[in-house]
């Protein structure tokens, strides 16, 4: 199985009359991509910006990161845009350095914040891109859920659409990806440790959602995946869980771990499986999704496993109970976290843990504040920060500049790995 | 010229031996005894003034003791503090540590002092005060002072510590860093070295928590006053307490006197965790008062406690979360409540 990623490298962004791509530069019709999205007739309004790196642009409250992503027949997000065929093989186009962000009135409590220049910089990954912001408004009447549900469309619906334009082109980095049956990986190295991601999802109900092929992720079980899928848009985000911790759609397109799994492939380890896990609510289901998970991974023969966790708090007992359960089966574990360690860092910062987790990654205390200087332009609504997670009635201040916790910023800590802050004790 | 004062013992402060443990503080301008050895260190700063108080009127009269000799320190007005080495002195290392923790807190000027890991001043003090590791008798006094005076002048000098120190005991506080490498790079790291059996550190570590004992049964339940907790976010519509939806650090208490079930639209849930919808429909689904109403005029339950108690348990820090149950559970003891319904979501 190969799969060809064209990746383009965005180097700037502007509105024009026709959207394409011509050296490095995307071009967009901001008409034709407000008439795409408004397709849905649950679309009241659309409003489109564009924020680039360094410049002076807050943009909250920020619902989901998209890549621009498209293949040929087939579209990209398979089972919400497209049908279910030839995910995974043929060719995708992928525009790099850029993104698709989707905001407006707020749909739950989680959304988040991006700035695009300032010490946010240093924790957000999407203050580097060359972002498309979208703001959609819902038609009056339309509930909660479905609002998610049309914010998610129209996010993954204008990436689709946008990246259209680079089919033809040429002035791409040509990445090909193989895969092959956990046998025939094992089979070509032998003498390397059999490594399995474990790959949790936030599944815990309404607005708190993640789409795999298009279904609704609480509504299944443990499965293995491929790869390829992954990067063809298999794995949706539809939530609004914590900003800091939330697995965007981006994060997905561009897992960390799988990248990493994939580098050291043949060297270092055998990659040779995803098993993605959907982080449930009860205790019955997280003992359920333990067992079939550890046994996924147990029956297509891992030696080590890395895991990954979406969302703090609740989720954290899916990741211990699982670690757990790999590592009496003598499978050793990795997993990735992040703490809520306190403001003042003095709190135990873990709400679970299993004596057998010994080796833990972490991403940073989530509950650490950082004041945020003001920005000339705020996309969006400055307010919205008061309702959020990370904000507070007072998170305004006089100056305009900002006070809240690292886990309102989108990707701060996220869980798979994706950036580099951490925590430690002093 | 930065100022420093330096707080010793009687014994390093060269007043005399045990027989001299019982003086109270008295103070030498300059430096006396072991402060010579931070003087010949620490050439850009000004030695101001050496304060000595003996062992045993320290610990006798801690709060009297430790507020004469702040008197003499704020009259000195130092720039930084250094207290001891105390190495593994019991009384020295108490009197030490209080000294450092009431500098930093009433003065916020920085203070360092230096305890054998094992001396009991370190569980108390370390995580208020910057303690520089020493050995347990003055044998290690060189190697002390010099990690002193190196992290003195850096605290002079505006250097940001590392994090973390290796010179010091950790605070036990978690503090934010940017590694060179991202986090999956450094779980792979981590996964290849024990798939190898290579040594790796965990970058967290596995709390303990406690075992809480739950309470005895109620024996006449139908004479008890029963309480409504929630970490579900539930307040009066409007949030007039503004509750935060996440790592809420205080809880709120609502009227609920004459009233027979939440109703909706007087009631909403803020918590940023959880689906609110449901919540917000009937708010009795996480504030169960509909029930608890009909039992207590049926006679189940003797009566309703007048408020019920709300929060946002979401984010919501071991600590802080420990604190507001206290905090909760208080309230409730002193008000006659025999027991809680405590809902979460």
């Amino acid at each position: 199985m190969n799969l060809e990623i064209r990746e383009f490298a965005v180097k700037n962004i502007a509105f024009g009359d026709e959207t394409r791509y011509i050296d490095h530069e995307l071009t967009l019709n901001r008409e034709e991509i407000t008439r795409v999205i408004k397709k849905d007739m649950r679309v009241s309004k659309v409003e489109i910006d564009l924020a680039r790196p360094g410049e002076s642009v807050r943009i909250l409250p920020v619902k989901d990161v998209i890549e621009p992503r498209t293949k040929n027949e087939q579209a990209a997000f398979p089972g919400i845009l497209g049908e279910f065929e030839g995910i995974g093989e043929g060719i995708t186009y992928a525009l790099k350095n850029c993104a698709v962000v989707t905001t407006g009135p707020i749909v739950g409590f989680q959304e988040g914040i991006i700035d695009m220049s300032g010490p946010l910089t240093d924790y957000t990954p999407f203050a580097h891109l060359n972002n498309i912001v979208i703001q959609i408004e819902k038609q009056a009447g339309i509930e909660p859920h479905e609002h998610e549900e049309v914010v998610r469309l129209a996010g993954v619906t204008a990436a689709e659409f946008i990246a259209r334009c680079v089919r033809e082109t040429e002035g791409y980095t040509k990445k090909i990806i193989s895969w092959k049956s956990a046998y025939e990986l094992a089979s070509e190295y032998p003498e390397l440790p059999k490594v399995v991601y474990v790959y949790n999802c936030m599944s815990q109900g309404l607005l708190h959602d993640t789409y795999y092929f298009g279904k609704d992720s609480k509504k299944m079980l443990p499965t293995l995946v491929s790869p390829l899928a992954v990067y063809d848009g298999a794995i949706v985000s539809g939530n609004c869980v914590s900003p800091g911790s939330k697995t965007t759609t981006y994060h997905h397109q561009n897992n960390a771990i799988i990248e990493e799994c994939f580098k050291r492939h043949g060297e270092e380890i055998c990659f040779i499986g995803i098993v993605l896990t959907p982080l449930m609510i009860t205790l019955e289901e997280k003992i359920r999704n333990k067992e079939i998970t550890a046994g996924l991974v147990e029956l297509i023969g891992a030696d080590g496993v890395v895991q990954s966790q979406e969302g703090f708090g609740n989720p954290t007992t899916d990741l211990m109970m699982i670690c757990e359960a790999l590592e009496k089966k003598g499978i050793k574990t990795v997993i990735i976290t992040n703490e809520d360690a306190g403001v003042d860092g003095k709190s135990e910062s873990l709400p679970d843990g299993t004596l057998l987790a010994d080796a833990v990654v972490t991403t940073g205390n989530s509950n650490a504040m950082i004041q945020l200087p003001p920005m000339k332009k705020v996309i969006g609504d400055l307010k919205s920060i008061e309702r959020t997670t990370g904000g507070f009635v007072g998170s305004v201040q006089s100056d305009g500049s900002l006070l809240i916790e690292v886990h309102g910023i989108m990707g701060s800590h996220n869980l798979q790995g994706y950036s580099k802050l951490s925590a430690v004790t002093v | 010229m930065k100022r420093i004062v330096i707080y010793t013992n009687q014994f390093f402060g060269q007043v005399g031996g045990e027989e001299q443990a019982n003086i109270p503080p008295l103070f030498k301008e300059g430096a006396v005894g072991t402060a010579n050895l931070f003087r010949q260190a620490l050439k850009d700063a000004e030695l101001t003034r050496t304060i000595i108080c003996g062992d045993n009127y320290f610990s006798e009269n801690v709060s009297k003791a430790s507020e004469e000799i702040m008197i003499m320190i704020k009259e000195a007005k130092p720039d930084i503090v250094i207290a001891g080495p105390a190495f593994n002195a019991g009384r020295f290392g108490m009197a030490c540590g209080e000294i450092c923790s009431r500098v930093e807190k009433e003065m916020n000027i920085p203070a360092v002092t230096a305890i054998y890991e094992e001396n009991p001043a370190v569980e108390i003090y370390k995580s208020d005060v910057t303690i520089v590791k020493s050995g347990k008798s003055a044998a290690s006094m060189k190697k002390t002072v010099e990690a002193m005076t190196g992290i003195v002048k850096k605290i002079m000098e505006g250097t940001e510590l590392e994090k973390p120190e290796s010179v010091l005991i950790p605070k036990g506080i978690r503090v934010n860093v940017f590694k060179e490498k991202t986090g999956a790079v450094r779980a792979l790291d981590m996964l290849v070295a024990k798939l190898n059996d290579e040594p790796y550190e965990s970058e967290v570590p596995i709390p303990s928590y406690d075992v809480i004992e739950a309470a005895p049964p109620i024996l006449k339940v139908e004479e008890a006053c029963i309480a409504l907790v929630t970490s579900g976010g539930i307040v009066p519509n409007g949030n007039p307490n503004h509750l935060p939806a996440a790592t809420a650090k205080f809880y709120s208490r609502y009227n609920i006197s004459g009233i027979n079930a939440l109703r909706k639209g007087d009631y909403e849930s803020v918590h940023a965790g959880y689906d609110p919808v449901y919540g917000n429909d009937d708010p009795n689904r996480i504030v169960p008062l509909d029930i608890m109403r009909e039992m207590e005029n049926n006679g189940r339950i003797g009566k309703l406690y007048p408020y019920f108690l709300s929060t946002t348990g979401n984010s919501t820090s071991v600590a802080d979360a420990k604190r507001m149950g206290k905090e909760m559970a208080m309230e409730l003891n002193n008000n006659g409540v025999d027991g809680v319904i405590l809902t979460s979501t």
